[in-house]
């Protein structure tokens, strides 16, 4: 999974001279004694494209209403452009959000929905017009000015929600699960869209998300959450390649986790004994482990290699037998039962024909894998 | 209709029916008499409907009942719909579950109760008792049912679109205007011809509350009654029959019409 924009070096994250354009300070937010997020810090910068990922009830959402002030945070302080938050009603912030239901006005047409906004903004009046037509145009919804929400598709609407929370041009735009409801092939239309619209307009958007794949595709960064904490922030190569947990590294694609002993053998290598017997496997270590402490092997199935013979190339090499194949087209995922007992998922791809192809069920194969194939976990 | 009704139901059907509304009928029958003695037919005649338009007192009662009416419920339906918003939006404030108790209260209160406490009240505040006094009592008594339709309709109201109005620039009032309001209208109107409908057959309530230059409708005709009942009243109270009748139907088919099909719009609107 590539960078949304490869060609174009934007990380102002990196950059210590950047001032971030939301700072989350120690935000803390309780429901009763329920905590729906827990002490989050968390910096966001102008331009950026930031996901917020996790699964359902991790306080997603919650985040997003207090950024959009329809919570308060019970301690912490939120910071928009070096402003405190925490004093300004939801209708004064410079901030417009995306509802996860979109929240139509079902008694106005597209054009008035549009245009709600602006006529409660200082925009003269014969300023409105031209930006609404400007805001259909953007969604393509010229044809669609007069109906009303229920009169139009799915994606439709999506796109009035959109086109209605953009007329504004806020400094920042909270999108929940603005796909959600829509279909696979239309949600990934719909992402293109987004990432050129955010490209077009230069608003710094903040989108919530379930699906991994999504955030993947549109974020500059993606945050992981769990249970109203930050796991992980980082680009989406980075929280693909180099996970700083097992929560994470299994939250975003497939992976296969070892557990072992870990065995630091100097130059920034590591053997890890994971069965009794078994060869252990080598590794290049990303945080400082001690001998003998226990770690976790994380790796993706499409960097494992499968062969009839072991790969002399490769450092490990273990052999196994084939316990089960699923044949996606154009590429096979096999699942191979080590002689440890172990299941280990790798993928290859099928560059040959079907009825060519090398392994089938029971076959004794040999996995084999680079030592810096996979990423050594301490949690 | 034959064949999935046994015999028993469609008896006690009929006898069902004809209880509520065989009384009913005979009063509408007979205020088309054209004979003076109410239960003689002497053939048909709308003469009954004619002399009313010449009797003072009862166009005096009728212009009475009408003013009040039309007070009252407006008077109720602003307090009731505001109190329904307070209960459903107001999340939980301290003695909201008495507060939302003491609304509903009314409603199972006997209306002599009502009455009786309403004109203690009146006489230890030293109200004259007229017009106004019966317009407060109704507006206390019919608040309540206002309260009831509009909060059912505010309860399947989506709470986002408020939401999504303050995210757009309104201030809380502004969005209870321009988002809210328009779209429970169907129920606040239903709200409203519920209240009119009340206070136009209240008899309990506004002897009560009424003083001598002030008689309603149906204080009027009670009166009149015991003196005998005559082919005017019976017109009279076919007339009102008819004004009740097109208020509860046309409440109905607001709410079932209207309040489903926006329901409806709103579902479409949000979801695919
Ligand atoms: N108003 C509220 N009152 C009580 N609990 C709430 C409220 N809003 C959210 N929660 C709880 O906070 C947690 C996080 O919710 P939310 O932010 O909506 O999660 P997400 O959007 O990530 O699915 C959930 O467990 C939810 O039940
Ligand atoms: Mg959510």
């Amino acid at each position: 999974m590539a960078e949304a924009n490869p060609q174009k070096v934007f990380a102002p994250w990196e950059d210590p001279n950047q001032a971030p354009l939301i700072r989350f300070e120690g935000v803390t937010k309780k429901f009763g004694t329920f905590t729906a997020v827990d002490d989050l810090n968390l910096d966001i910068y102008r331009g950026e494209f930031f996901a917020l990922l996790g699964p359902s009830g991790c306080g997603k959402t919650t985040l997003m209403r207090m950024l959009a002030g329809f919570e308060d945070p019970t301690m912490g302080k939120i910071w928009l452009d070096d402003v405190d938050v925490a004093p300004i009603p939801p209708n004064r912030r410079p901030v417009n959000m995306m509802f996860q239901s979109y929240a139509l006005f079902p008694h106005l047409t597209v054009w008035d929905n549009i245009a709600f906004g602006l006529k409660r903004s200082d925009m003269p009046k014969d300023k409105i017009g031209d930006r609404v037509q400007e805001m259909l145009r953007l969604t393509r919804l010229e044809q669609f000015a007069k109906r009303k929400p229920h009169q139009i598709s799915g994606g439709q609407r999506q796109r009035v929600a959109l086109a209605r929370s953009l007329a504004k041009a806020p400094k920042l735009l909270l999108l929940d699960e603005p796909l959600g409801a829509l279909d696979k092939k239309l949600r990934q239309e719909t992402q293109f869209e987004l990432m050129d619209i955010q490209e077009k307009t230069g608003t710094t958007f903040v989108i919530v998300t379930h699906d991994q794949e999504e955030a993947m595709t549109v974020a500059t960064r993606v945050a992981v959450m769990d249970h109203g904490k930050l796991v992980q922030v980082a680009t989406p190569a980075g929280i693909y390649e180099t996970p700083n947990s097992v929560y994470v590294a299994d939250f975003i694609g497939e992976v296969n986790i070892i557990e072992g002993a870990a065995a630091p053998t100097g130059d920034g290598k590591v053997d890890i004994a994971f069965a009794e017997g078994a060869e252990p496997i080598h590794a290049t270590i990303g945080e400082p482990v001690t001998a003998g402490q226990k770690v976790f092997f994380a790796i993706r199935p499409e960097k494992i290699h499968v062969g009839r013979e072991p790969d002399p190339t490769r450092a490990n090499r273990i052999r196994g037998k084939v316990h089960d194949i699923a044949y996606l087209g154009n590429i096979s995922t096999y699942r191979v039962e080590l002689e440890t007992g172990q299941m280990i998922s790798a993928q290859m791809t099928n560059a040959r024909r079907l009825s060519r192809r090398d392994f089938t069920w029971e076959d004794e194969v040999w996995l084999s894998w680079t030592d810096t194939a996979g990423v050594v976990l301490t949690r | 209709m034959n064949r999935s009704m046994s015999w028993f139901n469609v008896t006690s059907l009929t006898l069902g029916f004809a209880f509520l509304y065989l009384p009913m009928m005979i009063l509408i029958f007979y205020s088309f008499n054209a004979s003076k003695l109410v239960t003689v037919w002497a053939g048909f005649s709308t003469k009954w409907y004619g002399e009313l338009l010449h009797n003072k007192q009862f166009l005096d009662a009728a212009w009475v009942t009408l003013r009040v009416g039309v007070m009252s419920s407006t008077a109720a339906t602003i307090l009731g719909t505001m109190a329904a918003y307070v209960m459903v939006r107001g999340g939980r404030f301290f003695g909201r579950t008495l507060f939302s108790g003491m609304i509903y209260a009314p409603l199972v209160m006997p209306e002599v109760i009502t009455g009786l406490s309403l004109l203690l009240l009146f006489i230890a505040i030293g109200l004259d008792r007229g017009i106004f006094t019966i317009v407060l009592a109704h507006t206390t008594f019919s608040m309540c049912y206002v309260s009831v339709v509009v909060s059912s309709r505010l309860m399947t109201f989506d709470r986002s679109l408020e939401e999504a109005a303050l995210d757009l620039g309104c201030s809380p009032f502004d969005a209870f205007k321009s988002v809210t309001l328009p779209i429970i209208t169907p129920a606040v109107i239903s709200g409203w011809l519920l209240a009119f409908t009340l206070s136009l057959d209240d008899l309990v309530i506004a002897s009560f509350a009424s003083g001598p230059s002030s008689t309603t409708l149906p204080i009027k005709i009670f009166s009149a009654v015991r003196l005998g009942v005559s082919p005017e009243i019976n017109a009279l109270s076919t007339i009102m029959i008819g004004i009740v009748a097109t208020g509860v139907i046309t409440t109905s088919l607001i709410s079932k019409n209207a309040i489903r099909r926006q329901r409806q719009e709103e579902l479409e609107g949000t979801k695919l």
